[in-house]
C-alpha cells in the first residue's frame, strides 16, 4: 500500500515497523509530530517527558531491559540530552536504540542553526540520515539493526524539509514480538565507573572503524554514475535538491552519514573529474573527506554555512563554480518579487492570556528575562517586552543573574523579571529557581501557566493532570513545589486585569528576596475559549491608538480623512472578547458585548 | 510546467488559520490518485498564530526536490492578496496568480506600525496580468459558510489542473466533516465557476 507521508509521519510508521515498543520525547519544532503520531500505534508505549535528558534516559532504560526504544527532540534537544547521549555510547544498548534529532536549518521555528551531524562525531556513535519520507520509514529501521549489532546509539537526523515535507511512502507491516520477561543484569555493561568506563572506551573508537568499514557495504550508501565531469557528494534532502539541480551528474548519495566510507569516497573520486561536497550548514561531510586526502574541488567555498539550500542555488551556485548540466529551469531569472511589504509575523492569539503581561511589563519598563514560548511573542512589537531570551529555562538563572550585580537604586526600571510558560519551567526553569533561592537572589519570577505547551501545539505537561493520549495523570502543584524550594513569596494575579497586574508586579519586584508570581489563565486557542467580541463606540474613540498598545490582531485602524475621523475598529470574527484593549482606553469606547436577553 | 512538460509546480500561500495545509494536501492526495508523484513541503510551527504560511506543492511523473524554486511555479495560489504579492518571485512567465481579494490586516498593520500596500488589487494586475482576483470569503457564505473559503480555492485553481471531479469529491469528501460535504462541493464549484 501507498501513502503521503510526510517525514515524521514516515519516522512514526518507521518505528512501529521496526517493533519499536518504548518511544519518549519532548515536543519542539519540526519533531513534535513523530510522537503524536506514534501515540496512534497502540503497541508501542509513549510518552512526553518534562524534558530531552529525561526521554533519552527512559528510553534508555527501556533499551536495557531488552526493548528496542526511541527517544525524539529537536536540534536544541540534543544539547539538553547531550549529558546521557554520550555516556550511552559507552554503555551501549540492549534492545536497539535511537535518538531522532529534528535540525532546522533556516531556524524557520528555532533560536539557533547548530548542525547535530557534529554530535555523532562528538559522541562517536553512527549518524544515517534519509532524504525522504520513503527512507525516512526504511532507514529507521536499520538504524534499530545497526544499533544492535554495533551495540551503540544511534542519532538520526532528520531537517525540517525532511519532517516537513510529504512524499510517497510503501508501507510494510510489524513483525510479532514476545513479551519482555527477563531483566538481564551486566555491571560492567551499563555502570560506568572509570574502572569499567576504561575498559569500554577503546571499544567504542573500535566500534567507529568497524562500522566505517560496514559503510562501505551498506546499500543506503551508493554511487550513482552519471556525466563523469561533475561528481556530487551529499545526503539528506540536499540530495533531492542536487538531483532536480544537475539531473545528469554523478553522486555520492550518503544515507550514514557518520562514519564515512573512506574506499567508496575514494573510488567516486577516481571516477569523477571533479568534486563537489553539496551540504547545508558546517563542512561536516567536507571536512572528514578532506582530511582523508581526498581532493575536494568545491564545498563551503561555493556554499554558504548559513541557511537553507534549495535546488535554484544548488544549480546557480555549482554553475558559478564552473559545474555544466544545471537544469536550465532553475537558472532562469525569478519572477519580478516586490520590495518594502509590510511583514507577517506571527502574534499572541486574540484572547491569549500572555497579553495583559506583555501590556504591563512594556509599561513599566522592566529588564525582562524571557524564556521560549509562545510568550517570546512579547519581545515583538508593539510591546518590545523581552530583553534576553536565550535557551529553553535560562530566564529564571539569568535573571538571578543580572540582579546580583547591579544595584537598582529603587528603581523599577533598572530590575530584572524572569518570565516563563509552565512547561518551560517544569523542563528546565525549576533548577534556576533553586539556585535564586538558595544564593540568597531577589528577582521575581512570573510563571505563565497557561495548562498547556502552547507554542508547539499545545501537548500536555507535568503539571496540566493529563499524559500524552489525554488520559488522566497526577498534576505538579506549582505553588507547592515553588515553597518547597524555598521561596516565602508566592502571589497570584489575573493576567486579563491590568490594574492587578502592574500592582503585584511592582509589589514583588520592591521586595527584596525571591518571588514568583503565577498568572493562571489557560491557552484559548488550545482550550478552544470563545467569548463574544468587544466593540467601539465611534462617537466616543478619539482615535488615539493607545489601545493598540496591546497587539492585538482584533484591532485596527480606521484612517479617516481628518485627524478627527480616525478611529480603531475590532473585527467582530477575531476578537475573543478579554477586554484588555477596553482597560488601555482612556474614554471608555471600548463596550463590552450586551448579554442576549434570554 | 517545466521544459519537459513532466512537472507541474504550485505554491499556495496565505495567512495562518486560513486552511492553506489542508488546501494543499487536498490538492496532493488529488495528484496522487491521478497516478503522479507528488511532493509537498510546508513550514509550521510558528504560522499558526497568524503569520504567514506557504505550501509547496509539485506533482508529474518523476521529482526529486519537495520544494518548488523561485521563478518556476506554474501557479501561485494564495489566500490573501498581500500574501499573493509576496511571493510573486516564484512565478515563472506565464504562471497564472489566482487569489483571494479579501484582505487580512497583518499584526504590523493593525498596531497601526506599517501600512497595507495601496490598491492592491491594481498593484497585482499591473505586476503580474495573468491573475485573476475572487472573492473567495464572499462564495464560500454564498454556498453555506464562510469556512469553505479554503474549499473555494480549490476550486478555483481545478479547472486549471488535469482532475476529474470525482477525484475531487473524493478527497475533499474525506476531509471535510461528513455532514457539510455538499455545502463544501457547492463552495468547489461557485470557485471554479468564478476563476474561469
Ligand atoms: C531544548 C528545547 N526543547 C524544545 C524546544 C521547543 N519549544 C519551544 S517553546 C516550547 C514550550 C513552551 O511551552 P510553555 O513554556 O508552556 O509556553 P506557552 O507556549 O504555553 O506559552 C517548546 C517545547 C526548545 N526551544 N528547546
Ligand atoms: S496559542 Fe495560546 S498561548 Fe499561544 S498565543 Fe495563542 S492563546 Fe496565547
Ligand atoms: S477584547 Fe480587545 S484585546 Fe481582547 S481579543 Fe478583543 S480586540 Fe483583542
Amino acid at each position: 500500500m501507498k501513502d503521503i507521508l510526510s517525514g515524521n509521519e514516515a519516522m512514526a510508521r518507521g518505528a512501529w515497523e521496526a517493533g519499536v515498543r518504548f518511544a519518549a520525547a519532548y515536543p519542539g519544532t519540526p519533531s513534535t509530530e513523530i510522537l503524536e503520531n506514534i501515540r496512534n500505534y497502540e503497541d508501542i508505549e509513549s510518552q512526553w517527558s518534562p524534558n530531552e535528558k529525561v526521554a533519552t534516559e527512559v528510553a534508555l532504560g527501556a533499551s536495557i531491559a531488552g526493548a528496542r526504544s526511541l527517544a525524539v527532540m529537536k536540534h536544541v534537544g540534543v544539547n539538553v540530552a547531550a549529558d546521557p547521549l554520550f555516556t550511552a555510547s559507552y554503555t551501549g544498548v540492549n534492545g536497539g536504540f535511537v535518538m531522532i534529532t529534528a535540525d532546522d536549518p533556516a531556524m524557520h521555528s528555532s533560536q539557533n542553526e547548530q548542525d547535530n551531524r557534529n554530535y555523532a562525531r562528538f559522541a562517536k556513535v553512527p549518524l544515517l540520515e534519509p532524504s525522504d519520507s520513503q527512507e525516512a520509514k526504511d532507514m529507521l529501521k536499520l538504524a534499530f539493526e545497526l544499533s544492535e549489532e554495533f551495540d551503540t546509539p544511534v542519532l538520526f537526523r532528520t531537517t525540517t524539509r525532511i519532517s516537513h515535507s510529504k512524499t510517497m511512502v510503501e508501507l510494510g507491516e510489524r513483525p510479532a514480538l514476545e513479551p519482555l520477561t527477563v531483566l538481564e543484569k551486566d555491571v560492567p555493561k551499563y555502570t560506568m565507573l572509570p574502572g569499567f568506563a576504561k575498559l569500554k572506551h577503546p571499544k567504542v573508537e573500535q566500534r567507529i572503524l568497524d562500522l566505517a568499514q560496514r559503510a562501505e557495504t551498506l546499500d543506503v550508501n551508493r554511487i550513482e554514475m552519471g556525466d563523469p565531469s561533475v561528481g556530487i557528494v551529499t545526503s539528506g534532502v540536499v540530495y533531492q535538491y542536487a538531483r532536480e539541480a544537475f539531473p545528469g551528474a554523478s553522486f555520492l548519495k550518503l544515507g550514514m552519514t557518520y562514519p564515512l566510507p573512506q574506499a567508496m569516497i575514494e573510488e567516486f573520486r577516481s571516477k569523477v573529474e571533479h568534486l563537489y561536497v553539496v551540504e547545508e550548514l558546517d563542512p561536516f561531510l567536507e571536512d572528514i573527506i578532506r582530511l582523508m586526502g581526498v581532493k575536494v574541488d568545491g564545498g563551503k567555498d561555493v556554499f554558504p554555512i548559513t541557511g537553507e539550500l534549495d535546488p535554484g542555488s544548488v544549480a546557480r551556485l555549482l554553475t558559478a563554480a564552473g559545474a555544466p548540466g544545471a537544469d536550465a529551469d532553475l537558472l532562469a531569472e525569478p519572477g519580478p518579487g516586490v520590495e518594502g511589504l509590510p511583514m507577517r509575523p506571527p502574534t499572541l492569539c486574540p484572547g491569549c492570556s500572555h497579553r495583559g503581561v506583555f501590556t504591563v511589563l512594556s509599561r513599566l519598563k522592566v529588564f525582562v528575562s524571557g524564556d521560549i514560548g509562545c510568550y517570546t511573542l512579547g519581545a515583538m512589537a508593539p510591546f518590545g517586552a523581552m530583553h534576553a531570551c536565550v535557551c529553553m529555562g535560562a530566564s529564571i538563572g539569568m535573571a538571578h543573574g543580572i540582579s546580583k550585580v547591579t544595584d537598582a537604586q529603587g528603581q523599577i526600571k533598572n530590575q530584572s523579571v524572569a518570565v516563563i510558560g509552565d512547561s518551560t519551567f517544569f523542563h528546565s526553569g525549576i533548577t534556576g529557581l533553586m539556585d535564586t533561592v538558595w544564593n540568597q537572589g531577589a528577582s521575581t519570577t512570573i510563571i505563565l501557566d497557561n495548562r498547556t505547551t502552547a507554542m508547539t501545539g499545545g501537548q500536555e505537561n507535568p503539571g496540566t493532570g493529563k499524559a500524552l493520549s489525554g488520559q488522566p495523570a497526577a498534576e505538579v502543584d506549582i505553588p507547592k513545589l515553588v515553597e518547597a524550594l524555598g521561596v516565602k513569596r508566592i502571589a497570584y494575579m489575573d493576567p486579563y486585569d491590568l490594574t492587578e497586574t502592574e500592582e503585584v508586579i511592582k509589589r514583588e519586584l520592591a521586595v527584596p528576596e525571591p518571588s514568583v508570581i503565577i498568572a493562571q489563565a489557560p491557552c484559548v486557542l488550545q482550550f478552544k475559549i470563545m467569548n463574544d467580541p468587544w466593540t467601539v463606540d465611534s462617537e466616543l474613540c478619539t482615535g488615539c491608538k493607545r489601545c493598540l498598545r496591546v497587539g492585538c490582531i482584533a484591532l485596527s485602524l480606521l484612517e479617516g480623512e481628518g485627524e478627527e475621523d480616525t478611529l480603531v475598529e475590532i473585527d467582530p470574527v477575531q476578537c475573543n472578547g478579554c477586554g484588555v484593549c477596553a482597560q488601555m482606553c482612556r474614554f471608555d469606547a471600548i463596550l463590552p458585548p450586551v448579554p442576549v436577553e434570554a | 510546467m517545466t521544459e519537459n512538460g513532466t512537472t507541474t509546480n504550485i505554491l499556495i500561500s496565505g495567512v495562518g488559520g486560513q486552511g492553506v495545509l489542508l488546501a494543499s494536501y487536498v490538492l496532493g492526495q488529488a495528484a496522487m490518485k491521478e497516478g503522479y508523484e507528488v511532493k509537498q513541503s510546508e513550514v509550521h510551527g510558528m504560522s499558526q498564530r497568524g503569520g504567514s504560511v506557504v505550501s509547496h506543492l509539485r506533482f508529474g511523473e518523476r521529482l526529486a526536490s519537495p520544494i518548488v524554486t523561485q521563478g518556476t511555479a506554474d501557479f501561485l495560489l494564495s489566500f490573501e492578496p498581500l500574501e499573493a504579492l509576496r511571493f510573486f518571485n516564484w512565478l515563472r512567465p506565464g504562471a497564472l496568480l489566482i487569489y483571494n481579494t479579501l484582505r487580512v490586516n497583518p499584526s504590523t498593520v493593525a498596531a497601526g506600525l506599517a501600512t497595507y500596500p495601496d490598491d492592491i488589487h491594481g498593484r497585482i494586475a499591473e505586476t503580474w496580468p495573468n491573475s485573476r482576483g475572487i472573492d473567495a470569503t464572499l462564495l464560500a457564505e454564498e454556498a453555506g459558510t464562510a469556512k469553505a473559503t479554503n474549499i473555494v480555492m480549490l476550486g478555483s485553481i481545478a479547472a486549471e489542473l488535469p482532475f476529474p471531479l470525482e477525484t475531487w469529491r473524493d478527497i475533499i469528501s474525506r476531509v471535510v466533516p461528513p455532514k457539510t460535504v455538499e455545502t463544501n462541493m457547492k463552495a468547489f464549484e461557485l470557485g471554479r465557476a468564478a476563476a474561469r
